[in-house]
C-alpha cells in the first residue's frame, strides 16, 4: 500500500466527519461492501471517497446484478466470411461499441434508460436521457446521425400518465431537434404496469471511418487532462445513485438528483469535440461525463489506460461558488466531457474551443502508478487505485424464483370466452386500431424533427426507419427498429426475450434490410426481489439464445433496475434495437401497399394463438395465456424468404404480423398515401382455430407481403422451396374499402378504410389535445 | 451564381442546405462562419435553419448581433439576393431585413411534417408559373406562426411579397391546413425590394428522390436563375 494512512481535513469542514453505518446506508452500500473499501484503501474512506465508491459500485455504474448475466451475450460475430458486420469495438469496451459497414466505414450506437429521472421530471429526464446518449456516440469519434427512442407509459386514461407523455415527448423533441440529430423512430407501449414508472430508453447512432475511432484511456504519463464543456453545478447531484433505488412518495423529493439539459451547449461540444478529433494526434483519450459525472470519467480513463489520473478540483470550471470535493465529483451536470491531450498541444485544443465558445480547462494530467487523485486547493481530498473503483466492484448472483402466477396463466386456455361472430367483429378492429399502442403515433414523431441531416428515407411509422447515410463520396442505407412486448415478458420473460429478437429482426426483413448489430436496454423491477430477477434471468437467456441463433452481436447497452411502482415490478421489458445493413436502394420497402391489383399473401400460416394479446387484454381484460411459441428456425426461414421475394423485385409493400395481428396489420397496410382497400378471403381455416385468435391472435413468426400484380406464384413458389407456410389471402382493391370473409365461420365484415385511418390516426392526439390549442393539421 | 451558407454556432441545416445548392443544383457553394466579416463574393447568402443561439431567449434574436450579419445588411443593401429558411427566416425578421415576426405555434408544440404550400404570384422571379402552382415541402418548426399587423399584411398583400401559404390536402388555404396559426396561412415571403427571401418550409429537405418531394429544387433554382441574379445587381 502506497497510500497515506490518513488523508488531510477536506478544506470544507462540513465534510470532516466520522463515517457512520447510517452514512454508509444513506450512500447505498451494504456493510460488506464498506469493508471491502476499507480493505482496497488500507484505512476509512472519508466523505468525498465514500461518495466515489458509492456511485461507482451503484447499479448504474457497476452492474454489480446483472453482469454475470450480460457475459452470455455474444459480443463478435460468429461469421467472419460475411463483407461486413464485423464488431471494431465490443460491448463493454467503451462507450458504445462499433461495427464496420464496409468500404473503411463504421457505425457506433447504443441505447440507454433515463426511466428514474423522467419519473420525476419527464421534460428534462427524458431531454437529458437524449443528450446522454449523443454524448456515447460522439466520444467514440462518430458524428450523430439518428435517433430512435422506446417508451412506456401506463394507462393513457390517466391524467397523470398525461403529464408525464407530454413531458417526455416534449423532451426528447426539445433536445434532438435543437442539436439537429433526427428522431427517425422507436416504439411506445401503453401498459398498467408501468403506471407512475415510465421507461424512457434513447439510443443514438453514429458514423465514422475505421480510423477515426477514438478511445476512453488515459494513457502517456504528463499528458495533460482537459475539462471541456459546461461548468459544473450541484445539478444531478448522485443521480446513478437515485437511478438504482426503487421510486417512491418521496422521490418528488430527489428533484435535485435530475439533471438539466441545454442541448446548445451539447451542439457546441459535439462541433468542437469532432473538430478537434479530426486533429491527428491531438487526442489521446475522451470520454464524456455521464452517470457520476467527472468520478467515472476520471477513474474510468485511468483504469482503462492503466495509468494513474490526477486533478485539482479548483481549475475545473464552476457555476456555483463554493462547491465542496464531494459535490464536484458527484455532480451530473450535463455536457461536459473529459479529454486527455498530446503533451505540448495544449493550444490546439484550447484554440478550437474558443472558436465554439466553450471552456477547455486543464485540470490534471496522467501519472505515473494507478491512483485517483483529487485534489482541491493543493489538497488530496481523494486517494484511490482507480481499477478498484471500475473492476473491483462487488458482484452478486442474486436468487431467482418463477413467479407465482406463471402456473396459472401458463394453463390458462380460452375456451370460456366467446369466439367472435360477424357483428362483434365489425366493432372489435376500429377499437383495435384506436387502443393507444396500435393506434397511430403521429402526435409523437409529429413534435421529433425525423427530416433533419436530409437523410431519413423512411419516415417514422413504418416497420423499420431507414436513413441514408452520407460517407464521403459514398452512401449507404441503415434500417432500425426498436421492440419489445412487455406484456410476453410477463407472461414468458425467456420467450419474451426471444421474441423481442425475432421481431425486431423480422421489421428489418420487412424493410429490406440485413441485421447488423443489437444494443439492449433492460428495464426490469428490483433484483433483490427473486422474482422479478427470474424475469431478467430469463428474458437474458431468451435473448442470448436468440442473439446466437441469428448470429447477431450485442454491441452495448445498459440495465436499468428498481423500476417500480405502488404495484410492484413493471413487467419485464428488455427492448431491443436493431441495426441493419440494406445492400441496395431498391430493396427498401415500406409496409404501405401501393396500388389495386397487388396480391396479399400471409408467410407463417394461422397458428392461432391468443395468449398474451392485445385483443384478449382489451376486450377481456385478460393479461393471460401462455406467451406467443417461437421457433428460431422458422423465423430465420421467415426472414429469408422476405429478403429473397424483395430481391427478386416481387414485393411492394411488406408488414411484420405483431400486435393486433393479422387484421391490424391489414388495416396498417393501407394507410400509406394512396387510398386503397382490400378483399380478403380466409379459407381452409384449421377446424379447432378460433376466429378471434385467427384475426388478431400474435402469434410470431409471421409477415405479410403486398406483392406486384402477377407476382403472387413466384412468391408462394419461393416460399415452397424455403418452407416457410404461404397463402394468398386476398387482394389490394381501388374502393378503399376492408372486406374480410370467412366462408368457411359464415362470418364476415367489411369497413371504409378513410373511417379506420381516422380512429387509428387520430386516437391519441384526440386524448392530448388540449382545449384551446387544438388544430387539424393535414400531411 | 455563387453560394454562400452562413453558420451560427447552432445551424444544424448548414450542411443540408450546403449539398442541395453543391450537389443537388450543381451550384458553388461554401459554409461560411458567423464570427468572420466577409461573404466572399457571393450572390446568394442563404441563412439556413437550426437553433442559432440555442433560441432560448426569442429566436434568432441573438444571431443578428453575429459579426457576420453586417456584410450580411450590407449585401442585402447593395441589392444582393438573401435566403432564410427556418431559423434563417426568424433571424431575418430579428435582424429587420424581412417584416413581421415569428410565435410560438398554436399548439404550442415543434411540429415535423409535410405541408402543403399553394404559391403566390410574387413576381417576375416568384411566381406559379416559375415555381409551380402547389408545392409539398417539409417543414419542422416550434415556433413558425407568422405575425404581423393589419398595415404591414395589406402592404405584404399590395406588393405581392406573399411567397407562399399552407394549404390543405386539396390545395386550399384553410385553417385545417394551417400547421402553426400563421396569419393568413403565410409561410414565406419576400421584402419589399425584392432581393430578402424567407421561408418556414425547408427546400433543402426535398431535392432528392429519398425525399418527401422534389419540389425543393424549384424554389431553389427559382432564387437562383441567373435571371434573378442579374435583377439583384
Amino acid at each position: 500500500m502506497t497510500a497515506p494512512a490518513n488523508l488531510p481535513p477536506n478544506p470544507d469542514p462540513v465534510l470532516n466527519v466520522e463515517i457512520t453505518p447510517d452514512l454508509i446506508t444513506r450512500h447505498g452500500l451494504l456493510p460488506g461492501e464498506y469493508e471491502k473499501i476499507k480493505t482496497i484503501l488500507g484505512r476509512e474512506p472519508n466523505l468525498t471517497e465514500l461518495g466515489i465508491f458509492s456511485v461507482m459500485w451503484s447499479e448504474h455504474c457497476s452492474y454489480k446484478n446483472s453482469r454475470p448475466l450480460l457475459k452470455t451475450f455474444p459480443v463478435e460475430k460468429a461469421d467472419t466470411s460475411a463483407p461486413y458486420g464485423r464488431v471494431l469495438v465490443k460491448a463493454g469496451e467503451e462507450n458504445a461499441g462499433i461495427i464496420d459497414i464496409g468500404d473503411g466505414w463504421a457505425i457506433s450506437f447504443k441505447i440507454e434508460s433515463h426511466n428514474h429521472p423522467s419519473a420525476v421530471e419527464p421534460f428534462e429526464g427524458a431531454a437529458t436521457g437524449v443528450g446522454g446518449i449523443i454524448r456515447d456516440i460522439f466520444t467514440m469519434g462518430a458524428r450523430p446521425v439518428l435517433l430512435t427512442n422506446s417508451l412506456r407509459f401506463g394507462r393513457l386514461e390517466s391524467e397523470t400518465v398525461k403529464r408525464l407523455f407530454r413531458g417526455v415527448v416534449a423532451g426528447i423533441s426539445h433536445y434532438g431537434n435543437c442539436i439537429g440529430v433526427p428522431t427517425v423512430g422507436g416504439d411506445v407501449y401503453f401498459d398498467e404496469s408501468y403506471d407512475g414508472n415510465p421507461l424512457v430508453n434513447a439510443l443514438c447512432l453514429g458514423t465514422l471511418r475505421h480510423d477515426q475511432i477514438k478511445r476512453g484511456a488515459a494513457t502517456g504519463v504528463g499528458n495533460p487532462v482537459f475539462y471541456v464543456g459546461a461548468p459544473t453545478g450541484r445539478d444531478g447531484l448522485g443521480g446513478a445513485s437515485f437511478a438504482s433505488r426503487e421510486l417512491s412518495e418521496e422521490s418528488q423529493a430527489d428533484r435535485p438528483a435530475v439533471q438539466k439539459g441545454d442541448p446548445f451547449m451539447e451542439k457546441l461540444l459535439l462541433e468542437a469535440c469532432l473538430e478537434m478529433m479530426a486533429v491527428p494526434g491531438l487526442v489521446v483519450g475522451i470520454q464524456d461525463m455521464g452517470a457520476a459525472g467527472l468520478t467515472c470519467s476520471t477513474c474510468e480513463t485511468a483504469s482503462r489506460g492503466f495509468a494513474g489520473i490526477e486533478i485539482e478540483l479548483d481549475a475545473v470550471p464552476q457555476r456555483e461558488t463554493g462547491m465542496n470535493s464531494y459535490e464536484i465529483m458527484l455532480s451530473e451536470s450535463q455536457e461536459r466531457m473529459l479529454v486527455i491531450v498530446k503533451r505540448g498541444r495544449e493550444r490546439e485544443i484550447e484554440e478550437i474551443f474558443e472558436k465554439w465558445d466553450l471552456h477547455a480547462s486543464r485540470v490534471g494530467e496522467v501519472t505515473e502508478g494507478d491512483r485517483m487523485v483529487v485534489k482541491q486547493g493543493g489538497v488530496t481530498v481523494a486517494d484511490i487505485p482507480a481499477r478498484s473503483l471500475t473492476e473491483d466492484g462487488p458482484l452478486y448472483h442474486r436468487e431467482a424464483k418463477e413467479p407465482a402466477y406463471l402456473a396459472e396463466t401458463r394453463a390458462w386456455t380460452p375456451d370460456e370466452l366467446p369466439d367472435l361472430n360477424s357483428l362483434m367483429l365489425q366493432d372489435a378492429l376500429p377499437q383495435m386500431l384506436a387502443h393507444p399502442t396500435i393506434a397511430s403515433k403521429r402526435w409523437v414523431y409529429r413534435q421529433y424533427d425525423h427530416m433533419v441531416q436530409a437523410g431519413t428515407v423512411v419516415e417514422p411509422g413504418s416497420d423499420a426507419a431507414v436513413v441514408r447515410l452520407r460517407l464521403g463520396d459514398k452512401e449507404k442505407f441503415v434500417a432500425i427498429t426498436n421492440d419489445c412486448n412487455g406484456r410476453y415478458c410477463y407472461l414468458d420473460p425467456h420467450r419474451g426475450g426471444q421474441i423481442a429478437m425475432a421481431e425486431a429482426l423480422r421489421n428489418l426483413a420487412c424493410s429490406g434490410a440485413v441485421p447488423l448489430a443489437m444494443t439492449d436496454n433492460l428495464n426490469f423491477g428490483n433484483p433483490y426481489k427473486p422474482e422479478v430477477f427470474y424475469g431478467l434471468r430469463e428474458s437474458v437467456r431468451g435473448l442470448a439464445e436468440a442473439c446466437r441463433f441469428f448470429d447477431v452481436p450485442v454491441v452495448g447497452g445498459n440495465v436499468s433496475l428498481y423500476n417500480e411502482n405502488q404495484n410492484g415490478a413493471i413487467d419485464p421489458t428488455p427492448v431491443v434495437s436493431v441495426v441493419g445493413l440494406i445492400e441496395e436502394e431498391a430493396h427498401i420497402t415500406r409496409q404501405y401497399c401501393r396500388e389495386p391489383g397487388e396480391s396479399l399473401i400471409l408467410l407463417g400460416g394461422y397458428p392461432g394463438e391468443l395468449g398474451g394479446s392485445i385483443y384478449l387484454m382489451f376486450f377481456h381484460g385478460l393479461k393471460t395465456g401462455a406467451a406467443p411459441a417461437v421457433d428460431l428456425a422458422g423465423e430465420k426461414a421467415l426472414h429469408d424468404t422476405i429478403r429473397a421475394a424483395i430481391r427478386a423485385g416481387h414485393v411492394r409493400a411488406a408488414h411484420d404480423l405483431s400486435e393486433g395481428g393479422l387484421l391490424t396489420a391489414v388495416s396498417e397496410m393501407l394507410f400509406g398515401k394512396t387510398p386503397l382497400g382490400a378483399k380478403l378471403d380466409l379459407d381452409e381455416i384449421p377446424e379447432e382455430a378460433r376466429l378471434d385468435a385467427l384475426l388478431f391472435g400474435e402469434s410470431q413468426g409471421r409477415a405479410l407481403l403486398s406483392v406486384a400484380p402477377g407476382a403472387a406464384d413466384a412468391v408462394l413458389a419461393l416460399a415452397k422451396e424455403t418452407g416457410v407456410p404461404a397463402r394468398l389471402i386476398g387482394e389490394v382493391t381501388k374502393d378503399a374499402e376492408l372486406a374480410v370473409h370467412c366462408p368457411e365461420r359464415e362470418t364476415a365484415a367489411f369497413w371504409r378504410v378513410a373511417k379506420l385511418r381516422h380512429q387509428w390516426e387520430t386516437s391519441i392526439e384526440s386524448r392530448m389535445t388540449r382545449p384551446g390549442l387544438d388544430d387539424d393539421e393535414t400531411d | 451564381m455563387k453560394i454562400a451558407v452562413l453558420q451560427f454556432p447552432g445551424s444544424n441545416c448548414d450542411q443540408d442546405a450546403f449539398h442541395a445548392f453543391a450537389d443537388a443544383l450543381g451550384l458553388p457553394a461554401e459554409i461560411v462562419w458567423h464570427k468572420t466579416t466577409s461573404l466572399g463574393g457571393a450572390d446568394l447568402v442563404v441563412v439556413p435553419g437550426g437553433f442559432s443561439f440555442g433560441d432560448y431567449l426569442r429566436c434568432g434574436a441573438i444571431a443578428r448581433f453575429s459579426p457576420v450579419m453586417e456584410a450580411l445588411r450590407e449585401h442585402a443593401a447593395n441589392g444582393g439576393r438573401v435566403l432564410g429558411i427556418c431559423n434563417g427566416f426568424q433571424i431575418l425578421c430579428e435582424a429587420g431585413l424581412l417584416p413581421g415576426a415569428l410565435v410560438r405555434n398554436r399548439t404550442l408544440e415543434f411540429r415535423c411534417l409535410t405541408s402543403n404550400l399553394v404559391v403566390e404570384d410574387a413576381g417576375p422571379d416568384w411566381n406559379p408559373q416559375t415555381v409551380g402552382q402547389r408545392l409539398r415541402l417539409p417543414i419542422a418548426h416550434g415556433e413558425g406562426n407568422y405575425r404581423i399587423d393589419d398595415k404591414g399584411l395589406a402592404k405584404l398583400k399590395a406588393n405581392q411579397q406573399i411567397l407562399f401559404r399552407y394549404a390543405d390536402a386539396e390545395g386550399n388555404p384553410t385553417p385545417q391546413g394551417n400547421p402553426n396559426g400563421s396569419v393568413d396561412n403565410i409561410a414565406g415571403i419576400r421584402n419589399e425590394a425584392g432581393n430578402v427571401f424567407g421561408m418556414m418550409p425547408h427546400p433543402e429537405r426535398a431535392v432528392e428522390r429519398i425525399h418527401p418531394s422534389l419540389d425543393g429544387l424549384a424554389v431553389l433554382r427559382a432564387l437562383t436563375t441567373p435571371a434573378a441574379a442579374g435583377a439583384s445587381s
